[in-house]
């Protein structure tokens, strides 16, 4: 066993300790017939060869393209100073603060984030923390049904629709989960249909619970955040605001248009992409639902000297405690994904984050303008902050042919929302702070050589790309 | 400051002073946001710290000194199997080519992160016997979720929709009953029996055209092999209920039970458990579940897929119209079971058996040491764990579990699980793990008897612990009744920060 201290004399010493010949005698209460069939798995590997093994898995993914991939998750420069915190042991090695007085690091750590995520989002009470921006999303909805004793939630087409297939599941039992459309065409194409909602909001005898939509929303456009709200709140509704805490620097943030929860991902606070994980579920809400929300909670309280120390907090909420009447069944989370968080907002302090938002819509008025100019102009004419939809002819075989290009370009639409006819021949391009002119030129002239026909030009091994531009943590 | 100095510390925001910080990112243009209507811009800026790297290096450096980890120490906490987190592992999923793949790029573009992902699954199925396994699930709450949903899908596919309850027995995690209620079903406890086993005459008598599912931990959260559990199992399927697993204490039975081919119909597995993914302060987990012939249909959306010319590719959404849906998005806390992969593959059958032959002889080996200090509740055979209690010590002297717990910190231990299962007096849930030498179970069991007699002859020191800690005892019932819960500018009501 490769991480195990004991020898032969160990196991000995400890087998004669308790009178037995073999350990298999502590096995007896398996009964016979129930034993395990032989574990049939490869030989144990030495550490030298399993790392060639992971190198050569790693290096099969390929990592030399330049990627206008966001859709949910954002490349973002993550100061190596997060990742090294993250490696200390004493973080990353230590579990939940069940004991307060040997995990105040911990512990004011997730204080800390509570009060760095209130700020970005303008609302009192956060949660440390949940899986991803899905499943905060799903958390969310179930909390304006717990606090409105309603069942129906409706959701804007909007939303990341992972968010809304998740939400589909959480709500199989029993609730209710309506989508509101989003406008078909003029100037707020793209964006949640108001008066769909003014009606699914005034159906006789069917009172919503909460309305929910996403700010950008998925196809990167800026919604009506306050006039939703109002429409929700006069239903006796609540609003979750489903966010992108960078854009937090520059858009208006939930507590300021009324939302009453947010909800969001976390990744572009320093996190990797990782192919999915783990990343960082956000939720907040007013004071007014603190007794409704699920996952940790962190508060400052004294010792029996007086000394200021913190401690987890409003226990009866979860489930450890409450069981089936607990708000969740979260118990493990994310809190080093938390950490992670905080450490990249403290090292880059708010100009920096403003700057990371700026730089990133900076890029994309670039990329847009470099797009256009080879004939892929944008679907939606209204405003966007970083992200934008580009209608391209047969896209899903364009974007095939890109990646010989060494461009990812985007996401094909049609493949994320098959049921969109309007979004048919749409990429879903972004651009951010590391975006250089080198890819979006690259991105434009390859689009337009493969929009009039030409052949991939050979990319030269390392031209542009990811260059390992984006760390992240490897968390 | 832990070497010397006061070691609690200022918050970021008491740190922060105006100016400080910079030089990460690039000015972008002055006209960046000029296309932003007014509208939707934020007016009053977030009042985020303002530091340099030094203070934040500082910050997070000191404030780790306050923690105890594995790291630094035992962490014998029953149930959740903190055993060494190797260093491999972090390197593993670290590598630019995992770290930095996007979770919608296109397969082609991917085929290394889901070659691993694939042949995980492949493992896990045949560590637990199952017929598949979804890696899906953040955690293994959100796979004890997966599981019952999808149970709730087999029988709803059957017409048979008149099972609304789930059993689970008093000595059960949290996590299960809340499960139920999160899926909407109601929970029915059945006590234990005296021996600390699954009653199988009350589940008997609970079960019927109403019951759903039965949840069972196994070996229990009592750190005891169910021996009855082939007849339980019958039991619940001629119910026509289905049985779920909760995979928390797999480290005890690897190469030795595997749960499909017991019968159970579906499971999880906790990745920060068995297979030494970190804890992180609470978390990430990763939570997948196998299933069983019965509930294959079902399991959420995307599967991993082997493609006809060798390669890998992700499920499309409604490929499978049985499925459950999606549990998240994207693929899973892959960054996570990169680790799970490395540990598994550096293992093997034999030592993943080794692991936990190891982890049980440990954990027999500590409640040998331990009998005649304190109670032990179930005098048989342990597992991976066991259930010591301080109910005769509190009769004698006053002095309490958690004061003992406490006390262990000031021996340089991390407390053990305490008043967990609920259903032991004073009971201290402790977890070896096999990566722990025989002179660290020594010198705790040392520990524990010095403190079973300190009771007696100073129970005020007892009483009183922690005494070396950064902290004192909390006071947490102000910080219930009124919270705390975010930094505000200083009022002048605060406890003042330490210098």
């Amino acid at each position: 066993m490769p991480y195990g201290p004991h020898t032969a004399d160990d196991r000995e010493r400890m087998l004669g300790a308790l009178g037995l010949a073999s350990v298999d005698e502590l096995f007896a209460d398996i009964p016979e017939a129930l034993r395990a069939s032989r574990l049939d798995l490869p030989p144990p590997e030495p550490e030298l060869e399993l790392a060639a093994r992971l190198s050569a898995l790693a290096a099969r993914n390929r990592t030399d393209l330049a990627s206008f991939l966001g859709a949910g998750v954002y490349r973002h420069w993550s100061p190596p100073v997060v990742d090294q915190i993250l490696l200390r042991g004493e973080w990353y090695t230590a579990y939940t603060p069940y004991q307060p007085e040997v995990s105040q690091g911990t512990l004011q750590s997730i204080y800390e984030y509570e009060s760095l995520i209130a700020e970005l989002v303008d609302l009192d009470v956060v949660s440390a923390s949940h899986y991803d921006g899905a499943a905060a999303t799903a958390e969310a909805a179930l909390m304006t049904c717990r606090a409105t004793r309603r069942d129906r939630v409706l959701v804007s087409r909007g939303v990341h629709p992972h968010y809304r297939e998740t939400l589909r599941t959480y709500f199989g039992g029993g609730l209710v989960l309506e989508e509101i459309p989003l406008v078909a065409d003029g100037e707020d194409a793209g964006t949640t249909d108001l008066a769909a909602l003014e009606r699914l909001l005034a159906e006789p005898d069917r009172p919503v619970a909460g309305v929910i939509a996403a700010q950008p929303d998925f196809l990167g456009l800026l919604e009506p955040m306050p006039e939703i709200g109002v429409l929700a709140h006069a239903a006796g509704a609540l609003f979750v605001a489903v966010i992108e805490p960078v854009s937090l620097a520059v858009l208006a943030p939930p507590g300021a248009y009324g939302a009453d929860i947010a909800a969001g991902e976390g990744q572009p606070l320093g996190i990797a992409p990782q192919y999915g994980g783990p990343y960082l579920g956000l939720l907040a809400s007013t004071d007014a639902l603190v007794r409704q929300i699920p996952g940790r909670l962190v508060g400052m309280t004294t010792d029996l000297d007086g000394q200021r120390a913190f401690v987890m907090t409003m226990r009866a909420r979860e489930q450890d405690i409450r069981r089936d009447k607990a708000a969740s069944n979260i118990c493990t989370n994310q809190a080093l994904l938390a950490l992670a968080a905080s450490v990249y907002l403290a090292t880059i302090g708010p100009h920096g984050l403003r700057d990371v938002a700026a730089g990133g819509a900076a890029r994309a008025t670039e990329l847009q303008t470099a797009l256009a100019a080879v004939g892929a102009p944008r679907i939606h004419p209204g405003p966007y902050l970083n992200e934008f939809a580009i209608r391209v002819p047969d896209a899903r075989a364009v974007h095939r042919r890109l990646l010989d290009h060494g461009v990812l370009a985007g996401l094909v639409l049609a493949d994320a929302a098959p049921d969109d006819p309007s979004l048919a021949d749409g990429l879903l391009v972004c651009a951010t702070e590391v975006t250089t002119s080198d890819e979006i030129a690259r991105f434009a002239d390859a689009l337009g050589d493969v929009l009039r026909g030409r052949p991939p030009v050979a990319v030269e091994a390392g031209a542009g790309g990811n260059n390992g531009a984006t760390t992240g943590t490897g968390r | 400051m832990s070497v010397t100095g006061p070691r609690l510390q200022p918050t970021l925001f008491e740190r922060s002073r105006p100016g400080r910080g910079g030089g990460k990112i690039p000015h972008p243009p002055k006209d960046a946001l000029a296309r932003i209507p007014a509208a939707a811009r934020r007016v009053d800026p977030p009042a985020l710290p303002e530091l340099n790297e030094l203070e934040v290096v500082r910050h997070y450096v000191n404030l780790s000194q306050l923690n105890f980890a594995i790291d630094t120490g035992f962490y014998p906490l029953g149930s959740c199997t903190m055993k060494f987190n190797p260093k491999l592992n972090e390197w593993a999923a670290r590598l630019p080519g995992f770290a930095s793949l996007h979770p919608m790029s296109p397969d082609e573009v991917a085929q290394g992160t889901l070659q691993l992902l694939w042949e995980l699954e492949g493992a896990l199925t045949e560590i637990s016997g199952m017929r598949a396994v979804t890696l899906q699930p953040a955690a293994g709450a959100q796979g004890e979720l997966t599981g019952i949903l999808m149970i709730r899908a087999y029988h709803r596919a059957r017409g048979d929709t008149d099972r609304d309850e789930v059993l689970v027995p008093d000595s059960s995690h949290g996590t299960n009953p809340a499960t139920a209620s999160m899926a909407g079903f109601r929970t029915i406890t059945i006590p234990s029996a005296a021996d600390g086993g699954v009653d199988v005459a009350a589940f008997r008598a609970a079960l019927g055209p109403r019951t759903a599912a039965v949840m069972i931990t196994n070996p229990s959260t009592l750190g005891l092999f169910e021996s009855r559990i082939g007849e339980l199992l019958d039991a619940v399927h001629e119910a026509g209920a289905l049985a779920y697993m909760d995979g928390a204490n797999l480290n005890a039975i690897m190469g030795r039970f595997k749960p499909g081919e017991a019968g159970f119909d579906v499971m999880h597995f906790n990745v920060h458990k068995t297979f030494s993914t970190p804890h992180g302060g609470g978390g990430p987990g990763a939570g997948p579940v196998g299933v069983g012939e019965r509930l294959l249909p079902y399991l959420p959306e995307p599967r991993v897929l082997r493609t006809d010319d060798g390669g890998f590719r992700l499920e499309r959404i409604g490929e499978r119209e049985t499925s459950i849906g999606r549990m998240r998005s994207f693929a899973g806390n892959t960054g996570v079971l990169v680790r799970a992969y490395a540990y598994i593959r550096a293992h093997g059958g034999t030592g993943l058996r080794e692991v936990s032959d190891d982890a049980v002889l440990a954990a027999n080996y500590l409640k040998h040491r331990l009998e005649g200090a304190y109670d032990i509740p179930y005098d048989r055979a342990c597992k991976h764990e066991f259930v010591a209690s301080a109910a005769s010590i509190k009769q004698r002297t006053g002095v309490r579990t958690l004061d003992i717990a406490k006390r262990l910190i000031d021996h340089g231990f991390h407390p053990p699980t305490i008043y967990f299962p609920l259903i032991v007096e004073e009971g201290m849930l402790i977890e070896p793990t096999e990566t722990e030498s025989v002179e660290t179970l020594d010198a705790f069991a040392d520990a524990l008897i010095a403190i079973a007699a300190e009771a007696t002859s100073d129970p005020e020191a007892v009483t009183s612990a922690p005494h070396t800690a950064p902290v004192r005892r909390l006071d947490e019932a102000t910080a219930a009744r009124q919270p705390n819960l975010r930094w505000r500018p200083m009022t002048g009501l605060e406890t003042p920060c330490p210098d």
